[in-house]
């Protein structure tokens, strides 16, 4: 084999400049070409030990991918990726790479880790640019499994499920399939067509999707199993958005950031003759600093908002957003007003938000958590004109299929009490995974518990 | 798809329309939502289910033509079908226990009123009806409230039917003869504010069934939330009815009027395309 690439840093990706691309939808980061993509991957050491795959939430063989990219094999690339992962394109655009296999690359000692995730993105999207096959539908066990919720878990889950020949069910309660990639990351991050052409993927393997399907409402857990579901997995997420409970949050101009970000990405109100209508602010205030915050503030300057603020009540150190998203959320134009903490919003006679009113705060002792408490600082309060406000404090587990089903047990947050290795529920045959169980985390964590459920489903289906 | 079965003009602007949806009747209760998609580019939009089938599966909605994606709606007919219709949603309608209820319509709202005033009949409860419209040629289920409703009322804003005047005078006037154990209400904001103010001076319990701007309706946007007693409350999943003695009306009204502009220019570019289409 060549030698390794030695250079110090990664391939860099091309991407759209800033000042073009916050003001259009279109994806931000553009991809590697083949040669750049053979380039990155032969900087790539191919160690015996592995870090990186200890740090994958669904253990992909990640030297065995890249090694077929550095050799021209992107089919075999293809083909070791969707052995673990059944939604490459997305994990590969939207995963914390930094935090997971990137953060345990040997290469990132002594400069920059290999770009696992540019990689895993690239082999993907190559497959679906140039290879495109129809998977083969494998021989049908005759067990029927139905999962709840369209979402990464649910999707992971049923993708494992359909390999091993169960007949799986996804029930879905929106209009489109994909959850928080449908609904929540905007397309500038993770194009809507990629989402599609993995869900079809999932199709082609025989999964079948029924949307408009609110389980609880239409359709009970208890139900289902009458209808000879043998076994159930619950995905529905953590869809539940938080308010602060301060005073003014029923004025015309507040939001959820699931509302906002419903409103642009699945309803496209982005589009100029969308039928879904939204507001057209100019100043906007996005409270809280994840990376739905960053998405609710980037998108909200592409629809025209001439000032953006990120309010967020510590310091740049602590925003719990990936850095790579603040980076470009600065980039774009995104101002960023940290230790500072609303504490009531304005209105004009018209009922419309007309400012923000905030303290400044200051970084106290760190608490429990180990996170350093903010405290007011005395004699800070101001008011900063604003016409939209747009809450990114977090969201909780939706109560209608705890409410409805007999037997599970969930904890004081609303979330489905499940064992983290295998998903097993309080409940005999129900199964559940992702934020429904953790509350809202990642993609990448909500996929690797859907494919531990699918595995302890095998098990408990063939006991 | 699901598939329209039958569509009826109640009056100039009402259209009642059958539903081909029986996973959903089998579950519907009075008091309960859909939301409906026209096609798979339209807007979510909610509309309460006005009957329902369970053995012929259908699902009945009544609308009001109003804005852009109930004009489209109106202009589909028997066997098209609709891209999305999602449901049951909400809480129904808590109708145990009530012996004497006053029901209280107000236009286009009668259509949700009909199915809680059927339940509560076919319950044993004595109910008095009272149904507001604007003059006669709006006026709808006058016979489907006959046969529920121990008295029926019908009040016009001009006096071209019924009774002149507003549905309060005529709540009033009941409310001084008899005690009711509820008064129900369903029709326009404003509407429901003022029979909620009337009632709290007789201390009757009063429910109002709220139309707030939805999207999803299954509880993950908060776009329809209002102030119920102090409190934050989703009302296409703690709701759609509350106690109207505790509702923040004026909050409700103002949200309602968010979209506005974008609403008129909606409907404006329908009717250019309606009209475009007839010639």
């Amino acid at each position: 084999m060549a030698k390794p690439n030695m250079a110090k840093e990664k391939v860099p990706m091309p991407e759209q400049p800033a000042e073009v691309r916050n003001k259009n939808f279109e994806e931000v980061t553009l991809g590697y070409t083949k040669e750049q993509a053979m380039e990155e991957a032969s900087r790539c050491l191919n160690c015996r030990h592995k870090p990186c795959v200890t740090q994958c939430p669904v253990s992909i063989d990640i030297p065995k991918f890249i090694m077929h990219i550095a050799k021209d094999e992107m089919e075999e690339a293809y083909i070791t990726l969707s052995e673990s992962s059944a939604l490459p394109a997305v994990c590969g655009r939207v995963c914390p790479q930094e935090t997971q296999c990137e953060g345990m690359c040997v290469r990132g000692k002594k400069g920059e880790p290999v770009g696992i995730g540019r990689l895993e993105r690239f082999a993907a999207d190559y497959q679906r640019e140039h290879n495109p096959v129809t998977p083969d539908k494998p021989e049908p066990n005759g067990k029927k499994v139905a999962v709840i919720g369209a979402g990464p878990a649910g999707l992971a889950a049923a993708g494992d499920l359909a390999k091993l020949g169960y007949l799986v069910t996804i029930f879905e309660a929106l209009h489109t399939a994909g959850g928080v990639l449908v609904y929540g990351i905007p397309e500038f991050r993770l194009p809507k067509s990629i989402v599609e052409a993995e869900i079809q993927t999932l199709i082609d393997l025989g999964v079948e999707i029924k949307t408009n399907m609110v389980i609880g409402k239409i359709l009970t857990i208890d139900e289902l199993f009458e209808d000879g579901y043998q076994a159930i997995f619950i995905g529905s997420g953590a869809g539940l958005p938080n308010f602060m409970k301060i005073k003014g949050e029923g004025l015309k101009g507040v939001f959820s950031a699931n509302e906002y970000l419903t409103r642009v990405n699945l309803m496209k109100a982005y589009e100029k003759n969308s039928a879904t209508p939204i507001m057209n602010a100019k100043k906007i205030a996005v409270i809280g600093g994840g990376n739905v915050a960053m998405d609710a503030a980037r998108s909200a300057k592409r629809m025209g908002a001439s000032e953006v603020y990120i309010i967020y009540r510590r310091g740049m150190e602590e925003l719990p957003a990936r850095l790579e998203e603040i980076h470009h959320a600065q980039e774009e134009g995104i101002i960023f007003k940290t230790l500072t903490n609303p504490t009531e919003i304005l209105g004009n006679e018209y009922g419309f938000v007309s400012a923000l009113k905030c303290v400044e705060m200051e970084l106290g002792e760190p608490d429990a958590s180990g996170r350093r408490r903010p405290i007011i600082k005395e004699n800070s309060e101001h008011t900063i004109a604003m016409d939209a406000v747009i809450m990114s404090i977090g969201t909780s587990p939706n109560p209608l299929i705890i409410s409805t089903t007999s037997g599970l047990e969930s904890n004081k947050w609303g979330c489905i009490v499940a064992s983290e290795d295998t998903g097993i529920t309080s409940r005999e045959g129900v199964f559940a995974g992702g934020d429904a169980v953790t509350g809202a985390a990642t993609v990448i964590l909500a996929m690797g518990s859907g494919k531990n459920a699918a595995k302890s489903i095998h098990k408990y289906l063939n006991k | 798809m699901f598939k329209i079965l039958s569509k009826e003009f109640l009056n100039p602007t009402v259209v009642k329309m059958q539903v081909d949806a029986p996973l959903i009747a089998k579950k519907a209760e009075a008091g309960q939502f859909i939301i409906f998609r026209t096609t798979t580019n339209g807007e979510r939009v909610p509309l309460t289910i006005a009957d329902y089938d369970r053995e012929k599966g259908t699902i009945t909605i009544i609308f009001q033509v109003v804005g852009g994606s109930t004009q489209e709606l109106s202009t589909m007919n028997v066997g098209d079908c609709l891209a999305d219709f999602v449901g049951p949603l909400g809480t129904p309608t808590h109708v145990e226990g009530l012996k004497k209820v006053a029901i209280v319509g107000g236009g286009v709202g009668c259509a949700i009123a009909y199915p809680v005033a059927k339940k509560l009949h076919s319950l044993g409860c004595e109910v008095h009806t009272i149904a507001g419209f604007r003059n006669k040629d709006l006026v709808i289920l006058e016979e489907e409230f006959k046969n529920v409703s121990k008295t029926l009322t019908i009040m016009t804003d001009d006096g071209s039917y019924g009774t002149k005047g507003l549905v309060t005078t005529a709540l009033e006037a009941l409310l001084n003869v008899t005690p009711y154990d509820e008064v129900i209400t369903i029709g326009p904001l404003p509407m429901m504010k003022f029979v909620s103010l009337l009632t709290k001076k007789y201390n009757v319990k009063t429910m109002v069934s709220m139309n707030p701007i939805m999207i999803d309706g299954t509880g993950m946007c908060g776009c329809c939330r209002l102030s119920v007693g102090g409190e934050m409350k989703f009302a296409c999943v703690d709701g759609p009815d509350f106690d109207g003695h505790l509702v923040d009306f004026d909050e409700a009204i103002s949200r309602n009027s968010i979209y506005k502009e974008e609403e008129a220019i909606s409907r404006e570019a329908n009717c250019n395309l309606l009209n475009k289409g007839g010639n």
